[in-house]
């Protein structure tokens, strides 16, 4: 039965407990995969800002793309390391938005309704970053193209595929999975994978 | 408003998942109860609803207007079925 | 009260090639509960560190063989299960079961008809239970099957099909062949559509006599037919679907 390593030698410590090494890239999904255009793509951030921003898919690439390498953990227990992704970081998204200092709390809303909720604090400081490349190579549909928020700390469920925005709130509210018992939080590392871990 | 074909690689259907759903609702097999779609009216039985089971949860669609009708998470504390997207079950 | 369905360990008593990637395992179990045609069960595969995944699938037999279920399985090269079964898995050997289960996909003498099933590649197994229980009762309720297979080589159960199709009252039975046909092939030769389908259901009745349909096989082959059947009028509740998931 397939292609998963249990943690072993040096790469064992960079595996969170409970997770198994795939040299696959899964994919999973709660819907069909959304068809989006990209002349009419857009990424939001909105909710407790002065003013809500908008970007086309020309604008966002033109904001400050970088390579990122992290190692990735879903919450059905596979673990990918030093996956290449090419994109923006939600830093940079951030300077152009001016935050109401009572915006604690994000959800990420994406194209075909699917919403994931996260702490503001794991958005900031290199935490996140919105990917529009995979390997070199455009993102994929089935792995979140044209674009998906990539969170690398937090189970892979909060980086929301076909994400079109941030929406900053004061309160958490749970997103699709975390409402039927996800963790609002997600740490691998901590095994939050449901609530009251 | 009719049923298009859709052609998705992760795509099953509600009967792929009804053993997991009889476990869940006692033993139960309620695939064959009809169910009403909450957004756009579709009546059929749940075992015709477009199931995507690989990820955190199961998800069943409606196979017109491919909402969520049913959609439920099983966590070692238990399971939670969110019906909101079905207007009502008529048990067969 | 319903007695919950649980997992069993059942044992394999036989197993047949039908084609080269499809099998029939015929299995025995300690709770054989009889199932109603077009029905499945689960298969749970646990690996020694605990990981476990899991399948289902389709009965292929008649109620009639206690304690035991066929069930038809194709081998998927990048499968996490079929090919456990088809590589690995011998006579005398365990596997972790639950079932019978599925309601939905299911056809017994007594609902009526006329009875059109569609079946794509494995997508045949669970309509052969229903052809193999139809034939048991002496049901005369006209059938027709259209099956899909890639070559000659692909029809599974091909030798049994055509002595059903042969009885008196025997379902008819057409077939296409997608890929590659012999010389002498008087079926079908292309992908299965609403021409093909029109002049099946004919043989039983026309689309008006609003025959049952279930469908089963490889994802887009169920849409597409389930589609069609539609736009051709068939009442959206008289069409079942079971989808297997990708063509491999």
């Amino acid at each position: 039965m397939g292609r998963r390593d249990r943690a072993t030698g040096d790469t064992g410590s960079r595996i969170p407990p409970g997770q198994y090494l795939t040299r696959d890239f899964p994919v999973l999904s709660a819907g069909p995969t959304p068809r989006v255009d990209l002349s009419t793509w857009q990424f939001t951030i909105d909710g407790l800002v002065g003013t809500p921003v908008s970007w086309s898919w020309d604008e966002i690439q033109a904001v400050d793309t970088r390579d990122f390498t992290v190692d990735i953990s879903c919450v059905t227990k596979w673990t990918k390391l030093d996956t290449h992704w090419t994109g923006v970081s939600v830093d940079s998204l951030l300077e152009s938005v001016e935050l109401d200092p009572s915006a604690r709390f994000v959800v990420a809303h994406s194209y075909g309704g699917y919403t994931t909720n996260l702490p503001l604090a794991d958005v900031v400081n290199g935490q996140a970053f919105v990917a529009w490349a995979y390997d070199g190579q455009p993102l994929e549909p089935a792995h979140g193209g044209p674009a998906r928020l990539v969170v690398p700390h937090l189970y892979f469920w909060k980086s929301a595929k076909w994400v079109r925005g941030l929406r900053l709130l004061p309160d958490d509210e749970p997103g699709f999975w975390e409402s039927l018992g996800y963790n609002n939080h997600g740490d691998p590392w901590r095994e939050e994978r449901y609530t009251g871990d | 408003m009719k049923r298009t074909a859709l052609d998705d690689p992760l795509m099953l259907d509600a009967n792929a998942v009804a053993g997991e759903l009889a476990e869940m609702m006692g033993g139960v097999d309620i695939t064959t109860f009809m169910t009403r779609c909450a957004h756009c009216g579709n009546h059929d039985a749940l075992g015709s609803l477009r199931a995507w089971a690989h990820g955190p949860g199961v998800v069943l669609r409606c196979v017109i207007c491919s909402q969520v009708v049913v959609r439920w998470v099983r966590t070692p504390q238990g399971a939670r079925v969110d019906l909101r997207g079905a207007a009502f079950l008529e048990p067969r | 009260m319903v007695e919950p369905l649980r997992w069993q360990i059942g044992t394999i008593t036989d197993i047949q090639p039908q084609t080269d990637r499809v099998s029939s395992f015929t299995i025995g179990l300690p709770d054989w509960r009889p199932h109603r045609p077009g029905q499945h069960y689960d298969v749970r595969l646990t690996a020694e560190d605990g990981y476990q995944t899991q399948r289902s699938y389709s009965i292929a037999s008649a109620a009639d063989h206690v304690p035991e279920v066929e069930l038809g399985i194709e081998r998927i090269a990048d499968g996490e299960v079929s090919p456990y079964f088809h590589d690995v898995l011998v006579t005398g050997d365990k596997v972790e079961l639950r079932g019978p289960i599925g309601g939905y996909f299911v056809w017994e003498p007594g609902m009526g008809g006329p009875l059109l099933l569609v079946g794509g590649g494995s997508g045949v197994v669970p309509l052969m239970a229903m052809l193999r229980s139809r034939q048991a009762a002496g049901d005369a309720t006209p059938a027709a099957l259209l099956y899909s297979s890639r070559t000659i080589g692909d029809i599974i159960y091909r030798d049994e099909l055509a002595r059903l199709a042969a009885e008196p009252n025997g379902p008819v039975v057409a077939q296409t062949l997608t890929r590659e046909q012999p010389p002498d092939w008087d079926g079908y030769a292309r992908r299965i559509d609403a021409q093909m389908l029109t002049e099946v259901v004919g043989n039983i009745g026309g689309m008006h006599a609003s025959p049952l349909a279930y469908i089963c096989g490889p994802t887009l082959l169920v849409e597409n037919a389930a589609a069609a059947l539609t736009d051709l009028g068939l009442a959206p509740m008289r069409v079942r679907t079971e989808r297997f998931g990708p063509s491999s």
